[in-house]
């Protein structure tokens, strides 16, 4: 390729210094890869990579190590935030953020979550909704919808037996240790914007030490939905963003529609 | 001073960084006097009651993987939840300090002090071929002492340390001399995850390798630290054991209460020594196999069913007849039942 061609003023494209060339191991369509490249562009553009002490979880992104050229630990099953609380409070000065499943935030990590929010720690919790265990291969999460099948449900989701999907973002919202509460989604150019835009006012949130950030991303798992990449999308959209409508939930401390649940 | 208080004083002392703990007799008085004592306005060092064990072990791990000085206490059911963390901070390689401050169980147990916590404790404890070093106290002094040891000897392991002591000791007042306040460090290892700089590459702490041979390879590693441990840090404590025929052997508030017996016996015209592990792991073996094959027998003392006596049936390895003597939920055993038991099972024969 002739180099000549890349000049600042046709640059479209190019990888984040942030993110390695690694070979990702995610499923052709999966939406961790995304979010992991926003969250690199961001520690680029804010040129924090020297200070960002990153947490990973235990799930299909518990690799996710692999890929971000930055400090990271890597979490029991949930504990995350309990990591990321001690990293914080140790150095104040530096950005910590944590990267967790809806299972290891949600179920396993429920009280982790809960407790690192209500205490109000200055850290950013990046939360990926599939609404199932994608690593493990496919059961039921505690984000599953009503009715829909995984292999531990796989008659659908009974919710009189097995429970309701629990909304942990509105729970955490709710907390007067959370700051800013987002829902996003990175299936289209456009949500892949907001997204980012929403992970940048995460990480920049640790400067005011007002408590916890924490943007969910509504994606797929099209190996554990059984279903093409393109198929998971649209049914991501006609099913699951009913039940978690992507928008700002607590902006600044401040709930932004006290009617929403 | 308490045991416990001894034990937060002298971590302050020995400039930790931080402490994540959860209240629970017979050990809340850690987390009690940290709070009262305001540790960040002397030293910087981070106190923070966490909302349960199992967060208090992982904010442990968070804090050790930044290359911080952390620790925790709990007692016996406390620690059983943090055995998850304790196996991820080991096949992490991370140093911390755990007190374990042991009350009888199993289950919800007895708030009274035992020592039932002994295989739980010197086996690892949590999931994987790991071990914790552990040390054994038996005074408020060696309390205070061994917090600074278990950090030195965390750090030159990269391994979790263990006090492995109880409600006895945790709860008992003495005169202790504690160390001159130690500043806190300034420099981290060089694997701690304190922010990639252009300098180096960056830190990952994890405990993953989904290569098989990777594992195995790490297993070996780990095992060799085991080993040097075995050759370089193995401490115990003898009296009056030169021309003993008898051998007690106990840790801790046993020990304390076996020095006792040892006079006793001796009035009594039985000659009996006391062989005082300091070390629970590594275990004194060698030392004790070389005692044992002077005496005529071998006494483990202990407050449980006969935990420790196990590691002193593989240091003797048969040569000797090894006898066990102990009580369970929360009593203490009396001087004079050891010397009894100590007739019994050997002098009387
Ligand atoms: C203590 C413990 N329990 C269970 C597991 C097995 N496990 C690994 S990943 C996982 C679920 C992950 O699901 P999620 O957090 O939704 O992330 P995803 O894989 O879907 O990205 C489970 C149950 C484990 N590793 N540790």
């Amino acid at each position: 390729m002739d180099k000549t061609i890349v000049k600042a003023g046709n640059l479209v494209y190019r990888r984040t210094p942030v993110m390695n060339d690694n070979v990702m191991h995610y499923c052709p369509g999966c939406g961790h890869g995304t979010v992991h490249r926003l969250i690199a562009e961001v520690i680029e553009e804010m040129d924090i990579q020297s200070e960002t002490i990153g947490i990973a979880p235990v799930g299909c992104s518990v690799l996710i190590y692999n890929y971000l050229e930055i400090d990271m630990q890597e979490a029991a099953h949930g504990r995350a935030p309990a990591l990321a609380t001690a990293a914080k409070r140790l150095m104040p000065e530096k950005y910590v953020f944590t990267y967790q499943g809806d299972g290891d935030l949600a179920a396993i990590g429920t009280a982790e979550t809960i407790h690192a929010a209500n205490r109000g720690e200055d850290i950013s919790v990046f939360f990926i909704n599939n609404g199932i265990y994608g690593m493990t291969g496919g059961q039921m999460a505690p984000t599953t919808l009503p009715g829909m099948v995984s292999s531990t449900s796989p008659y659908g989701r009974d919710i009189k037996m097995m429970g309701n999907p629990l909304k942990i973002t509105e729970l955490v919202a709710r907390l007067p240790g959370a700051y800013f509460v987002t829902r996003q989604a990175v299936h289209t150019p456009s949500s892949v914007r907001k997204a980012k835009k929403a992970i940048r006012r995460a990480f920049e949130n640790q400067t005011h030490k007002k408590g916890l950030s924490l943007v969910e991303i509504v994606s797929n798992c099209n190996s554990g939905w059984k279903m093409t990449p393109v198929e998971a999308n649209k049914w991501m959209v006609d099913n699951m963003f009913p039940f978690y409508p992507p928008g700002d939930i607590k902006l600044n401390g401040k709930l932004v529609n006290k009617e929403k649940e | 001073m308490k045991g416990n208080e001894a034990i937060a004083e002298a971590a302050i002392r020995a400039g930790a960084d931080a402490y994540f703990g959860y209240p629970i007799t017979p050990q809340s008085e850690v987390l009690e006097y940290l709070m009262a004592e305001k540790p960040h306005e002397r030293t910087g060092m981070v106190v923070l009651q966490a909302e349960s064990e199992i967060a208090a072990i992982n904010m442990v791990y968070g804090g050790a993987a930044c290359g911080r000085k952390v620790f925790t206490s709990s007692s016996s059911p406390g620690i059983s939840l943090k055995q998850e963390g304790l196996s991820y901070i080991a096949g992490a390689e991370l140093p911390c300090l755990v007190v374990n401050v042991v009350r009888g169980g199993p289950g919800l147990g007895t708030i009274q002090p035992a020592q039932s916590d002994y295989f739980q404790a010197t086996r690892g404890g949590g999931h994987g071929d790991y071990r914790v070093i552990v040390l054994a106290p038996y005074s408020v002094q060696e309390m205070a002492d061994f917090v600074g040891m278990g950090f030195d000897l965390a750090f030159k392991y990269r391994n979790p340390a263990m006090i492995l002591t109880d409600g006895a000791l945790g709860q008992m007042m003495e005169k202790v001399l504690l160390k001159e306040q130690q500043p806190r460090m300034t420099e981290y290892p060089e694997w701690a995850t304190t922010g990639k700089g252009t300098d180096r590459e960056k830190n990952v702490i994890t405990s993953l390798d989904l290569d098989s041979a990777g594992q195995e390879k790490f297993n070996r590693k780990i095992q060799d630290k085991y080993r040097q441990m075995k050759e370089e840090e193995v401490r115990f404590e003898v009296t009056e054991c030169e021309d003993a025929e008898y051998l007690i052997v106990a840790y801790g508030t046993s020990a304390r209460i076996c020095q006792k017996s040892v006079q006793l016996a001796r009035d009594k015209g039985i000659k009996a020594g006391l062989f005082r592990p300091v070390t629970l792991f590594p275990f004194p073996e060698k030392p004790l196999r070389e005692m044992a094959e002077k005496v005529k027998g071998v006494l483990s003392v202990e407050m449980s069913a006969g935990q420790m006596v196990e590691d002193v049936l593989l240091a003797v390895n048969g040569r000797i007849k090894v006898g066990h003597y102990g009580r369970m939920g929360g009593i203490l055993p009396t001087a004079d039942e050891i010397v009894e038991a100590l007739e019994n099972k050997f002098a009387k024969k």
